[in-house]
């Protein structure tokens, strides 16, 4: 059906429901990156192949919905019943069967695919009593895991593309900024630069054209909000770009998505077929005589590609490179024309914004920073997965309330928030609320929302050590102070894990970071020293361990730390198994005897012992 | 005409020309290792970084590549402040550890007081210091045959794919222009050799001498629209020519008045 009126999406809209309510049941199998790692594709389709045979009251295939990611990755493959909400996790191929004839046939849980709490030890049913789930607010996820990202009427169903209708229908241009600016929304994509004013200046210029661009490159290592986004709920950034476009007034959109997401680029390819065809996207659209289409760019698989003006080279098909600012990107874009750039979360919460107002959103969260935020939880962390909260909230809260702590009972050390430019936060910033603006103060930033946490097996000059090589890597080597800086202030981190460092080095490892810091050309280089500013401004006693003592309190550098067997060892013989140079000797429920000179520090001995009987020093 | 104060004394300026040309035009030495009149700036050296401010952002100042700021007006421009002095010093000393062996490093660095850098000396040492004025200048040409290749600091000039670059015309700009003098290139027997290329060269019709490759010749030839006879004498033929014309003016001019 086209829409060609907004009239018609409001009737439309109605139908979809309908179709939706006609359900009695719908099964949601996550197909989100997590969960498809764990096979849950052939969840899906054994779910498909049983019903296809199988009659059973209300459920047929059509009940059977793959979706986006539904948060909690670390417990997938997770299925979901609605409309009571059933989780299930952990679900493998060889439960469906089961599921079917108990769940959907006679409507009995299948007790061991029930979450059990951690504390309480009960098991919960319903996903919305799930700690994991109750703490969060899902605005740019409201649709990741609730709907099919290839069906457009699932979308229409849940409130798709009314807020566009309500834009063309009954706003001018200008009340469309003005309604994103009072709304306070920052952009998700680092920066945190207000999305209303960067609209504002675009739209002042006098152009003969101006482009709409979102950035969906997300090169933050451990960061995966921007993809699940593209390809759980691909309309919704679709939708926020043709409002954007509408209130710039631009003919000509592009998202650019890297090139390790090909299943975004399909699902997003969908949606923009999908939309063209019922009248949402392309010629007049809605009736309403606006004119915008979108074309999709593959990335070039670098990090810098997603700084703006490297993304605007590379989509004008140049080499990616950075160029300094001095006229701004919304002046000065693609093609040299004014252009918008936003980040896929950004443009996720527009329709939203003008749907509820700005009111409602610049009630949410801080007052400085308003709304949601999506943040990927990953490393020494329980629940890893994805979430969605209210500016604000603390990182305690967000690691322990929802994150469920740091598993194995150890301790937590850091948090690194921000991507590899970030920076990691100790313990005593947990209580740290969590927006643009504090944690930039407290040294590290809101980044794009990757979170890795840390345990106190963690070395955080090593960490400094890991981030600072993956930039190294990935400047463009364009400007000095980044290119040779970065490299030399690598070097003198590896030479602090190797123990060769004396604390003059350090001292010159300061210093050169301010010169980069101010120096260079882009925001890789002038954020590149923060993981080491950061470590070192937090954790300064465990670089003066390395320099000092030539100790490791973490015990993770290789140079600075022994193995050896204390007497717990119960001589079960594991690591005399699984030692590559045979360092080990003794006999069975016999102390074992760890040889210093063979050792090799590969530290299998210490993964597999079960006793705590292996020490590192 | 704007007005912009640098150093303390203001100074008058185009709206819009770039903030170093009104530096240096005052006389003032900052170093500019990427900059030449003949290119568009790309701002990679970053030496000729300045801080800028103005009287309404209320002590707050910014540090800006000079070579590829805009004038405005009220512009408030330091120089040589502390923090200044301790970025050039830096990116010489980087700089140093990268072209250990470059003279013309060596005398900059030396202005700031290094004799040696403070970082080890990279492996792979070379003495290009990445400025990119040759890619720079190839691309002015409407060549491109040389780009930079790979990224970080692997980064390095080269043709593409390292091989003999199908578009240079063995013009030499980027030779002429390097300032660290690091690309090889020589003329041996009517035959030129740069970016392991050769070009056959056109030698002078009166003298013999070589004077510029074949490639280079045709080129100016089709897109300057230079007769194509110019090329049959080199410079030196053409000068003695013009002055044995002259000569026989003056010869003539002195017979006609005797
Ligand atoms: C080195 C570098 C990498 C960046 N990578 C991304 C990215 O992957 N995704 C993104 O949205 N923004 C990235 N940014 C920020 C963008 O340059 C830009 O500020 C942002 O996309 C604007 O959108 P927003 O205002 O909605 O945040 C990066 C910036 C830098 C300096
Ligand atoms: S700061 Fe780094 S990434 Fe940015 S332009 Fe300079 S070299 Fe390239
Ligand atoms: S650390 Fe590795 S090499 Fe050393 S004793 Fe243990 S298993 Fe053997
Ligand atoms: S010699 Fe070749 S590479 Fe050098 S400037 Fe001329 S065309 Fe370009
Ligand atoms: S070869 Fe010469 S001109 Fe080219 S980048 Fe290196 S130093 Fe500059
Ligand atoms: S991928 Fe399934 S929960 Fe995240
Ligand atoms: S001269 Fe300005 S950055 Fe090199």
């Amino acid at each position: 059906m086209r829409i060609d009126s907004t009239e018609k999406l409001g009737q439309w809209q109605k139908e979809c429901q309908k179709r939706i309510e006609a359900q009695k049941k719908r099964v949601l199998v996550c197909l989100g990156p997590g969960c498809l790692a764990g096979g849950s594709d052939q969840i899906l389709e054994e779910f498909k192949n049983i019903l296809a045979q199988k009659k059973i009251k209300d459920v047929t295939v059509e009940s059977i919905k793959k979706t986006g990611c539904h948060g909690l990755c670390a417990r997938g493959p997770l299925v979901v019943i609605e409309p009571e909400g059933i989780f299930y996790s952990k679900v493998k191929k060889a439960n469906v069967a089961e599921i079917v004839e108990k769940t959907l046939e006679k409507g009995e849980l299948v007790e061991k695919l029930l979450y059990t709490d951690p504390e309480s030890k009960k098991k919960i049913v319903d996903y919305k009593e799930i700690p994991f789930y109750a703490r969060q607010m899902k605005l740019s996820l409201r649709n990741v895991g609730q709907i099919d990202p290839d069906s457009i009427s699932d979308y229409i169903a849940r409130g798709g593309y009314a807020a566009l209708a309500k834009v063309l229908k009954s706003m001018k241009p200008a009340k469309v900024i003005d309604e994103v600016s009072r709304s306070g929304l920052r952009g998700r994509g680092g920066g945190g630069f207000s999305t209303g004013r960067k609209w504002a200046s675009c739209a002042k210029i006098e152009s003969d054209i101006r482009y709409v661009i979102c950035n969906g490159d997300e090169g933050d290592p451990g960061a995966f909000m921007d993809r699940c986004i593209m390809e759980g709920d691909p309309h919704s950034v679709l939708e926020g770009m043709i409002i954007c476009a509408f209130a710039i007034d631009s003919p000509e959109g592009y998202i650019y998505v890297r090139e390790e997401y090909p299943l975004a680029v399909v699902n997003l390819r969908n949606a923009i077929d999908a939309a063209r065809q019922h009248g949402l996207l392309g010629k007049d659209i809605m009736g309403s005589g606006f004119d915008f289409d979108i074309k999709i760019n593959r990335g070039g698989g670098a990090f810098v590609c997603g700084e703006s003006s490297a993304l605007m080279k590379s989509v004008a098909g140049e080499v990616g490179e950075p160029r300094a600012k001095y006229v701004r990107s919304v002046a000065k874009g693609l093609h040299d024309k004014p252009t918008v750039l936003n980040n896929v979360e950004s443009f996720a919460t527009i329709p939203v914004i003008i749907d509820k107002g700005a009111d409602w959103f610049a009630s949410i969260g801080t007052k400085k920073s308003t709304g949601t935020k999506a943040f990927s939880l990953a490393g020494k962390i329980t629940n890893t997965g994805l979430i969605e909260v209210p500016m604000g909230i603390t990182l305690r809260e967000i690691i322990y309330d929802i994150g469920g702590g740091i598993p194995e009972g150890r301790k937590f050390k850091a948090v690194q928030t921000g991507g590899p430019s970030g920076g990691c936060l100790p313990e005593a910033k947990l209580d740290l609320p969590v927006d643009f603006d504090t944690l930039t103060e407290a040294g590290s930033m809101m980044g794009s929302g990757g979170m890795i946490i840390m345990d106190d097996r963690t070395c955080m000059v090593d960490v400094a050590r890991y981030f600072l090589n993956f930039l190294v890597e990935e400047s463009c080597g364009k400007c000095v102070p980044c290119r040779e800086g970065l490299y030399q202030l690598h070097k003198l981190c590896v030479k602090i894990c190797e123990g060769k460092a004396d604390e003059d080095d350090l001292a010159l490892m300061e210093r050169l970071s301010k010169v980069i810091q101010t120096a260079s050309l882009c925001g890789l280089g002038t954020s590149g020293p923060n993981p080491f500013l950061s470590t070192v401004m937090y954790f300064r006693d465990e670089y003066l361990a390395h320099i000092r003592d030539r100790k490791c309190p973490g015990g993770v550098c290789k140079e600075l730390i022994t193995y050896s067997i204390n007497d717990k060892c119960t001589g079960c013989m594991a690591c005399i198994r699984v030692c590559p140079v045979n360092a080990i000797t003794g006999e069975k429920k016999k102390l074992h005897v760890l040889d210093q000179e063979l050792c090799t520090k590969c530290g299998s001995c210490y993964a597999v012992c079960n006793f705590d009987a292996i020490d590192i020093v | 005409m704007v007005h912009i104060t640098i150093n303390g004394k203001v100074v008058k300026a185009r709206e819009g020309e770039m903030l170093l040309a009104v530096i240096k035009r005052e006389g003032i030495d900052i170093p500019a290792l990427c900059h030449h009149e003949a290119i568009e700036p790309t701002g990679n050296c970053r030496l000729c970084t300045v801080e800028i401010t103005r009287e309404e952002w209320d002590g707050w100042k910014k540090y800006v590549t000079s070579c590829l700021y805009p004038v405005e007006d009220g512009l408030i421009v330091r120089t040589h402040t502390a923090e200044l002095l301790e970025i050039r010093k830096t990116i010489l000393d980087l700089q140093l550890a990268r072209c250990p062996d470059s003279e013309y490093i060596q005398k900059l660095a030396e202005e700031y007081g290094l004799s040696k850098s403070s970082y080890e000396a990279r492996p792979e040492a070379d003495n290009c210091i990445m400025c990119y004025a040759c890619t720079r200048i190839c691309e002015v040409l409407g060549r491109n045959a040389i780009s930079a290749v790979q990224r970080g600091h692997k980064k390095v000039i080269a043709p593409p794919f390292g091989e003999e670059p199908p578009d240079c015309i063995g013009c030499l700009a980027c030779a002429q222009i390097c300032p660290t003098d690091v690309i090889p290139w020589r003329d041996e027997d009517g035959v030129r050799t740069i970016w392991n290329r050769k070009f056959d060269l056109v030698t002078c019709k009166k003298c013999g001498k070589e004077i510029i490759s074949r490639e280079f010749a045709d080129f100016l030839i089709e897109q300057r629209e230079i007769p194509s006879e110019y090329f049959d004498t080199c410079d030196d033929c053409k000068r003695m020519e013009t002055a044995r014309k002259m000569g026989d003016i003056i010869a003539k001019a002195a017979e006609a008045a005797l």
